[in-house]
Order: C-alpha cells, then structure tokens, then sequence
C-alpha cells in the first residue's frame, strides 16, 4: 500500500536531530589560558557534556586534575570521589565540604611532548532547580614509558538546586598550553 | 541545520573477521565514538586499536578493570598492539565498549583514545590510550589479540561529534 504523504515524509526523508548540540567551544590559543569558562549556558537541556583535551604550562613531568566550579560558587559546597588507575596500582580518593569538583587528568609541561590528558564530562540535570548537582567524568593522561599515567572515573556533587548557567574549568597550578580544546554540548530530553 | 552526533558508519558481521577497518574517515568531526558489540571465535583475549595502519611501537595504554573480586591497573608502553578492551567466545561473553577518539583530526598533538566496557561475564574496564603520532586519523582498525577474528554478528559502529 501506499503510505499517505505525511507518512512517506517521514519514512523516507533524512531527518536531523538536534538531541545532541554544540553549544560552544574553546581553544587555547599561543598565550596560554588562566581557565575556561562557558557562560550564559541556556536551561533549554537536560543535559550537558563537555569534551576535552588539556596541557598544562606548569613545569615539570607530573599531571594533575582539572578543577570545576559552577555559577562562580568557589564556597566549600562541592564533594568528590575518583577511582584511578596509576599506572599499575589502583587507587581511590575522595572529597567532602571542598570548594571545587575534579573532572580530567592532564600533564604538566615536562610531560611527553605532544602528549595531552583527554575526558568526557557528564553534568546531569543541569537546570533542574529541585536538585543539587552531579557530574561523572571518565579520563585519563598517558604519557607512555617514564612518565606516569593515570585513568581516572569522577564523581562530584554541588549542593545546590540553582540552574547551572556557568562552568569554570582551571587547572591545579599553572595555566592552559595551547591546543587545550573543550566543547560544551548540550542533550535533550524527549 | 548540521547534525552534531552523526553515524559515519555501521557493520554487522555476516562472518568471522580477523580485523575490521574504518577507512577514509572525513576530517570534519572534532571526536569521534566507535561503540563495538560482539564476541570472538575462539579465546578470551585483548581487543587491540591502531590508527593509520600504523603498525609500529608508537602506542601505549593504562587499562582499569574489576572482575568482580579484584581491581588491578595495567599499563603497556612503546607498544604496536594497545589494548583498549577484551572479546570472548559464545553468546553469553558479549563484549561492548565504546572508544572515543577525542581532537582526531588535529595536526599538532598526540592522539588519545577513551575506552570503557566490558563483558558482563567477565570484567568491566576502562582504559586510555595514546598513539605518538600528530598526523590526523583517517583509519582505525580493530581486531582481537593473538590471531583470532570478529564472530559473526559482531556489530561496529562509527559516529563524529562536531563542535561548532
């Protein structure tokens, strides 16, 4: 049979979601960068994602964790667990009463040349304004042979019910290198 | 309006297969997803990635697993075979990972891949790999340890993510 003209559209025609949309990005530029900051973020979503590749200038071969904050909070309203992965030993840690959330591993700038940490940032039920918040990150740094590597899954919550409408990401000590890349998409729900 | 999250490319299996290749993958995306779901033919064993058809030491790896007794760390360095998950045999041993291969087609840093999964039977990892290479990845093959192959069934699927 058939199908009627509305149902042919549908059956038949390519359509393009928008479930899941680029909201902004930033790249770091030859100055390096003090931290990234999305901001002005719509409550249109339900979720948000951020994906991300870092460096950092501090000198050295060490690594160290980004830290996030939300709505420029930086009062001891956050808490935190991480289950990692360094090199050959398994290690867990965790955060209570802390005044930001950890969310990717990155190298410092002695570390593998060339080599940058990377992770996926999940950040559920952004605008829900009858919830406090919660984020889970799955990263990791490797820098092959000498230097030490990390694989790393993140928990963290804000207690607080507000909308999350800014995101600052810095890193532990130095600054963003050049080539650190972050993405902000956002996910909707049916 | 340009889709963010688009399928570059799906298979499914119809035999067994010692390696399957994503090829001439358009530099357009910002990451990419390659999500697996299947079995080997023959042996419990590491799910091996290379980009470019690079076969040389120019890969390493930290691979976090449980196993549902015990947590354990493995790492690989200067290594041609990265490991980035595990197949096993029969139907109820389906490996699923999803491995992301995040800023893949920059010309100015080393390439790092996100794993995560696992078979429900055996362990669930999560890994991270590094391939020492600034060159822009337009290949990614895929196929288990030691000479086995893909079962028949096994499914693959590529996706792009574009940031704007």
């Amino acid at each position: 049979m058939t199908p009627i003209l509305g149902i042919w559209a549908s059956q038949n025609y390519p359509r393009v979601t928008t479930s899941f949309e680029s909201i902004a990005t930033v790249s770091v530029g030859s100055g390096g960068a003090a931290d990234i900051t999305f901001s002005s973020i719509p409550g249109t979503y339900t979720h948000l994602q951020i994906r991300g590749i870092a460096r950092s200038n501090e000198s050295g071969n060490s690594a160290d964790s980004l830290r996030m904050i939300f709505n420029s909070d930086t009062n001891a309203n956050y808490s935190r667990h991480r289950l990692y992965g360094y090199d050959s030993v398994v290690y867990a840690g965790a955060g209570a009463n802390t005044t930001y959330i950890q969310c990717l591993d990155y190298p410092y700038s002695g570390a593998t040349a060339n080599a940058f940490g990377a992770g996926i940032i999940d950040i559920l039920d952004y605008a829900n304004t009858n919830k406090y918040k919660t984020i889970r990150s799955l990263a990791g740094d490797e820098m092959n042979a000498a230097v030490s590597s990390a694989l790393s899954f993140y928990s963290g919550s804000w207690r607080n019910t507000s909308a999350i409408s800014t995101i600052k990401i810095t890193t532990g000590s130095g600054s963003f290198a050049q080539y650190s890349h972050f993405a902000l998409y956002g996910i909707k729900g049916a | 309006m340009t889709a963010t999250y688009d399928c570059i490319a799906t298979t499914t299996l119809s035999t067994t297969t010692s390696t399957v290749t994503f090829s001439s993958i358009s530099s357009s995306f910002t990451d990419l997803l390659l999500v697996f779901s299947g079995t080997s033919t023959s042996s419990f064993t590491f799910l091996i990635a290379r980009f470019n058809n690079d076969t040389g030491t120019n890969y390493s790896y930290t691979l976090l697993q449980g196993d549902g007794s015990s947590a354990s760390s493995t790492r690989g360095s200067n290594t041609a075979s990265p490991y980035v998950g595990l197949v096993n045999t029969g139907t109820g041993a389906v490996g699923v990972y999803k491995l992301q291969v995040m800023n893949y087609a920059n010309t100015t840093t080393y390439k790092t891949l996100i794993t995560n999964g696992g078979i429900a039977s055996n362990r669930v990892q999560a890994g991270v790999m590094l391939w020492r290479s600034t060159a822009a990845i337009n290949r990614i093959d895929l196929f288990p340890d030691g000479g086995d192959s893909f079962a028949s069934g096994s499914t693959f699927s590529l996706y792009g993510i574009k940031a704007e």
